[in-house]
């Protein structure tokens, strides 16, 4: 099986947002960025079936030079080989295209993408990628296994799941539950020192339509300051005739 | 020309969502001079979308979609938006609408914005506020392709009334042209209680409730307040409750009316999926939990004292209050 995983490099969780230039950048300035978390229970799940039945990993990420650590980090988790599209991804659409070409060229059975980068939140390249490489789609999936040709998997629906049944070649916008969170890897000296040595091509960019564009940014108003309440009385007092929510 | 809008519905009943993206549907009709017309399946109910501002139902009767299915389901929202001209097509952001969203996108070559949390900043060109960075900032995005998909988050436009003459059209199912062969096998869902998707109020606790055995409490308290169970990150990974309750940057997105944080730090990834709640409490025996600083009221305790006392209060609340 040939699986290809689509990395997105996005701020660890942990940071704090602003932006700059008239607040229509996000700035990076002293952010660390990291594989998208969603996206690395996919790798995770990719190696292991890379292990237990047998599959040629590789990635791919839109981006500029910039987004080479983080392709590393996920070639020292194990993936064989890596594509890097140079172009700096400007909207989910124009991504999707990107990868769709490394799909038709690559002869994938599985493709594996996060069900939404926690930057931009767009939650559309699985499924617009799958779309232009006629290929069948599950989303928020949870679970995944493949027998042959065929695959079993979970989604996570509105209050409950979904058992899905599909064949290859699929696209999977994936998320926690692929694989359990004890079972993510870090990379390990071996890992690094090996990724050293793993390709990683850097391919032109398509012509792609630009769909949308982020014009502007903002955060939210900050917040006032707690109001404690001594007693539960005066809690559910408050929520019911200041707050009007019960 | 006119606005659609995609309403979801559950055994023919439409979910609380599609009677709030009618009403967003409405509103930008009305920025556009034109009018709105719903894409339903299997309905029962095609007329109560009238009290919403949609002039037109196309309900789509078709025995073999009863259940949701994302590429079925994006070949016939795509044949409507032809038939109708529309240019705009309003969605949820549920799961289920988070899976067809994309597909419709590319095949209608559309640009598609989720998670929008008011009425377009303007219609031409067509700009519109959604959240990003995982609630922690908003962007303002352009949506530059002909037709656009706008995907509105939960609670945050609300349902309007605004009286509409309706009339309510069947259809039948396009074809869904690509090689799609991904069917549901079986559903297993919590059926008869708030989800955290859409319920007004939830009720949430973190690993300060020590144990599994201890979420009984929890429980009754969202019993009482008509409201969703939810918890933190740890929580679902020590396997105490099921990933789908899991909120945050990495889980489900919460944007209730109320949010109750029990025994949660609020750490920052904790936060981001919260943040678009209204009105936040935080239970918590630790005054420096990070969570009171996000939070609009808060009570310092121990969760095992406070909840049994709210739980106990709030009954005789209720039988007061109704
Ligand atoms: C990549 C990444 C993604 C993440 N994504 C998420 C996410 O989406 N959602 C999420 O929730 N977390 C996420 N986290 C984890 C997050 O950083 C925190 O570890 C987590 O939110 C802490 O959960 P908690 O507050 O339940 O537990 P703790 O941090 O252990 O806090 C427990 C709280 O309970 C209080 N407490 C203890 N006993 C009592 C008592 N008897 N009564 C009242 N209060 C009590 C304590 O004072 C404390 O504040 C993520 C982490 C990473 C690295």
């Amino acid at each position: 099986m040939k699986i290809l995983v689509c990395i997105s490099n996005v701020p660890d969780t942990t940071s704090k947002i602003n932006f700059t230039d008239g607040d229509t950048k996000f700035d990076t300035n002293g952010v660390q960025f990291v594989i998208n978390p969603n996206d690395e229970f996919g790798l995770t799940r990719a190696m292991w079936f890379k292990e237990k039945q047998g599959a040629t990993v590789h990635i791919a990420t839109v981006g500029g030079p910039t987004v080479e650590p983080t392709m590393r980090k996920a070639l020292a988790i194990g993936a064989d080989e890596a594509f890097r599209i140079n172009t700096e991804p400007t909207d989910g659409f124009s991504v999707a295209q990107q990868l769709a070409e490394v799909v038709k060229n690559g002869g994938y059975d599985l493709v594996i993408g996060g069900r939404e980068s926690i930057d931009y939140n767009g939650g559309m390249v699985p499924g617009i990628l799958a779309s232009l490489t006629n290929m069948n789609f599950i989303n928020s999936c949870i679970n995944l296994d493949i027998d042959g040709n065929n695959v079993t998997a979970f989604r996570e629906i509105d209050g409950g799941k979904e058992k899905l049944s599909s064949s290859l070649p699929l696209v999977v916008g994936g998320q926690k539950g692929l694989v359990e969170e004890s079972d993510l890897r870090i990379p390990n000296m071996r890992g690094i020192m090996m990724a050293r040595k793993k390709s990683l091509s850097v391919l032109e960019p398509v012509d792609a339509i630009k769909a949308t564009e982020d014009k502007k940014f903002d955060k939210p108003a900050s917040k006032g300051q707690v109001k404690l309440a001594d007693s539960v009385d005066q809690l559910i007092d408050l929520l019911h005739n200041e707050a009007k929510v019960i | 020309m006119s606005v659609l809008v995609y309403t979801e519905s559950e055994q023919g009943k439409f979910k609380k969502n599609a009677l709030e993206v009618a009403s967003y549907a409405s509103a930008v009709a009305k920025m556009m001079g034109t009018t709105v017309t719903a894409i339903a399946f299997n309905t029962t109910e095609g007329e109560s979308l009238g009290e919403y501002g949609v002039s037109k139902v196309m309900n789509v009767k078709d025995g073999s979609l009863e259940t949701f299915n994302a590429g079925a389901f994006a070949a016939s929202i795509a044949e409507a938006v032809k038939s109708t001209d529309a240019k705009v097509v309003i969605l949820s952001s549920s799961t289920d609408t988070k899976y067809l969203a994309p597909l419709l996108a590319a095949k209608l070559s559309a640009g598609y914005a989720p998670n929008v949390v008011q009425a377009p900043d303007s219609t031409s060109p067509f700009m519109v506020k959604r959240t990003a960075f995982s609630n922690k900032g908003f962007a303002h995005t352009q949506i530059d392709t002909d037709i656009k998909i706008v995907g509105v988050s939960n609670n945050a436009f609300g349902a309007h009334e605004n009286k509409t003459a309706i009339s309510v059209e069947e259809i039948s199912g396009a074809a869904d042209a690509a090689t799609n062969d991904t069917k549901s096998v079986e559903i297993d869902k919590v059926v008869g209680k708030a989800t955290i998707a859409d319920a007004d109020i939830v009720v949430s606790a973190g690993r300060g409730m020590k144990g599994p055995e201890n979420w009984g409490m929890i429980e009754e308290l969202a019993d009482i307040l008509g409201a969703a169970t939810a918890c933190s990150k740890p929580v679902s990974d020590l396997g105490w409750r099921p990933h789908g309750e899991h909120v945050g940057q990495t889980g489900k997105p919460v944007a209730s009316n109320l949010y109750i944080a029990i025994g949660i730090s609020g750490a920052i990834q904790h936060l981001a999926g919260v943040s678009a709640s209204k009105t936040k409490v935080v239970i918590n025996n630790d005054p420096e939990a990070p969570f009171f600083k996000a939070a609009d009221y808060g009570i310092v305790g121990d969760a095992f004292e406070v909840v049994p006392q709210l739980i106990e209060k709030l009954k005789d609340f209720k039988a007061q209050n109704g």
